[in-house]
């Protein structure tokens, strides 16, 4: 019993230790970006909202919080587009090279980022298509895609394997079915790759910075403020991008978490 | 009656290298209720799968109503089916579940609600209907998934295994629904089994399978009584199977005893002969009557009424005798108990092959 308590204890306490290690540098920028002081350090000066309003009150910070909302939302957009196929071709069909298909469409973020941001920005000039809007887009699309897949494989593998002939069995067609079963069946993985893919592009950076050129997104607007001197508007903007990220990622777990299929009664 | 309803001419079902049905040929007769029976693997699942149009047959032709099925595809068929595992649809509530074919065919909500509703009504679970189908209990879930199949009024049903995975005291409510169903809509029933009971109880015929054949079609009773082979009685399972050869005087010699039964077989012949648990009767002093051997009491196993004793006759051949319980009243029954077996001839049933 005593080792169960102190196991149970030494568990808790490592996973405290886990979470303030991840979460107080987080913390510490929320903190600093209501501290009146210029630098941050302490003891702390007063609590002050200027930081937000002179944040918001920059056009610029305005036109990157818009430009990655667009990024976001259309990535997270066509990244579940193609995760839904994907995942719906592996949950249906069976084909020779299955295995491999898999690996290459779970691949892309494997790889290290700024690899893939400088093979993203060489294959997009070749098209002239980079420096644009839509290269952060489609770099981002193929970045979130496998996540999208991953989620909607999860939902997709809980569909018992013959609800879609039970479909056709009633005299619904192929097209029918996948409109009026297996949506609806995995809208909420759905939802929650959208979420999830949203919060990935909206945070990314290297990507964006190697491929948006003049149209800089959030992150990458903040890594130029931060190069150029030390504000604290960018503690500011980073408890705003975070709260956003972080809204989205706990709206994808509650989806994914709240559809675990209800245990079968006899 | 007599009217073939479903034709197989030929079927053949290749999976790659695996041949699930070998030719097969048979009629389902409108209005009634079907069994397939065989152990797992027999190809009985794939046949009605067939019939479904969930697999198309390598060789052959699968008539319906006189039309072929080959090409149409299961959403053009009306052939519903009921699943092993139901297969409800989990973001529907029940009346939902039930109005999804009725949609398909493009009735319009009010018809389609009041009809789901009468179904479900019918089949005693009316006030279940705005109810998530996870939140029902197995016997509703079932009801649910018929009234679904069923709501079309289609002129065949199939049911795969439905009540496999059910308590057993629901199974046997479950079969009641199921007979006085069927008795009550005169459609035809296509059922798929390995419960022998299930089959028994309900089906006109029943079609036993073993590896992609069929063995034997015939009522419960035929195949009971008279298997068509050694297979057919073995899966009946409450059977005797004596082998032996055939001598001089035409009985035959069997590790057991020597038996006379009516068979044609010349002098010196391998024949096998059943002899169903039930007719064998038991006595503690030697009959004067054909046909007996001795054995010793193994084993006892009550259901219900009925006891099932294991006894084993000379060769080491294990014997079972289904008897009303009643009837074993003051005989003594240790095990080791010494008893004399009979049956009369005319209850020995000659397996062909």
């Amino acid at each position: 019993m005593r080792d169960d308590t102190v196991l149970r204890w030494s568990l808790r306490v490592y996973t405290a230790v886990i979470f303030v290690f991840i979460f107080a540098p987080i913390a510490a920028s929320l903190v600093f970006s209501f501290n009146s002081d210029r630098f941050p350090s302490i003891p702390l000066g007063t609590f002050t909202t200027q930081w937000y309003a002179k944040a918001f009150s920059n056009p610029e910070v305005w036109d990157a919080a818009l430009r990655s909302v667009i990024v976001s939302v259309s990535s997270a957009v066509l990244a579940t587009i193609i995760g839904f196929s994907a995942a719906y071709t592996d949950y249906r069909y069976e084909f020779f090279g299955k295995k491999a298909f898999l690996v290459l469409a779970l691949l892309p973020p494997t790889i290290p980022l700024i690899i893939f941001a400088l093979a993203t920005l060489g294959w997009l000039s070749m098209f002239q298509a980079s420096g644009m809007m839509i290269s952060v887009i489609i770099a981002h699309t193929v970045l979130c895609a496998p996540f999208a897949m991953a989620v909607i494989r999860l939902r997709l593998n809980q569909m018992d394997p013959n609800l879609e002939p039970a479909a056709w069995n009633l005299g619904a067609s192929e097209w029918v079915t996948m409109k009026s079963v297996v949506l609806p069946f995995t809208r909420p993985s759905i939802a929650a790759a959208l979420c999830l893919t949203a919060a990935v592009s909206f945070d990314e950076f290297a990507v964006a910075w190697f491929v948006s050129g003049l149209n800089k997104t959030v992150p990458v607007m903040i890594l130029e403020i931060l190069t150029g001197n030390i504000d604290p508007q960018i503690n500011a903007i980073g408890t705003a991008v975070f709260m956003v990220s972080i809204t989205l990622v706990v709206i994808a777990q509650v989806l994914i978490m709240g559809r675990r299929p209800k245990p079968e009664s006899a | 009656m007599a009217t073939p309803l479903v034709v197989f001419e030929n079927v053949v079902k290749r999976f790659d290298e695996f041949v699930a049905v070998k030719r097969m040929n048979f009629e389902i007769r409108e209005g009634e209720f079907l069994a397939f029976m065989g152990p797992s693997g027999c190809g009985k699942t794939t046949t009605l799968r067939m019939l479904a149009g969930l697999e198309q047959p390598t060789e052959g032709d699968i008539r319906l109503a006189g039309k072929s099925l080959l090409g149409v595809k299961p959403h053009e068929r009306d052939t519903p089916m009921v699943w092993q595992s139901l297969a409800l649809f989990p973001f529907l509530n029940a009346r939902e579940n039930v109005e999804f074919g009725l949609k398909m065919r493009g009735q319009d909500s009010t018809t389609r609600r009041k009809k789901a509703q009468d179904w479900l009504e019918r089949l005693g679970i009316g006030e279940f209907a705005e109810r998530d189908v996870n939140s029902l209990s197995g016997g509703q879930r079932q009801r649910v998934a018929l009234a679904r199949a069923l709501v079309t009024e289609p002129k065949i049903l199939l049911l795969d295994e439905p009540l496999s995975a059910l308590d057993a005291h629901l199974v046997i409510r479950m079969q009641g629904v199921l007979t006085k169903l069927q008795r009550e809509l005169g459609i035809t029933f296509v059922y798929v089994t390995h419960s022998q009971s299930e089959a028994f109880a309900m089906a006109d015929r029943v079609v036993i399978m073993s590896k992609g054949e069929i063995s034997q079609i015939g009522s419960s009773r035929d195949i009971y009584r008279t298997p068509a082979n050694r297979f057919v009685a073995e899966f009946v399972g409450r059977n005797n199977i004596f082998t032996g050869t055939v001598n001089a005087t035409g009985a035959i010699n069997t590790p057991a005893g020597s038996f006379e039964v009516d068979t044609k077989a010349e002098a010196g012949a391998n024949v096998s002969f059943v002899v169903a648990a039930d007719v064998v009767s038991l006595a503690v002093e030697k009959p004067k009557v054909r046909n007996v051997f001795t054995a010793q009491l193994i084993s006892e196993e009550f259901v219900g009424s009925m006891v099932t004793l294991f006894l084993e006759a000379a060769g080491g051949m294990e014997v079972k005798l289904q008897i009303q319980e009643r009837a074993l009243e003051g005989l003594p029954r240790e095990p080791g108990q010494q008893f004399f077996l009979s049956f009369d001839p005319a209850h020995a049933h000659v397996l062909k092959g």
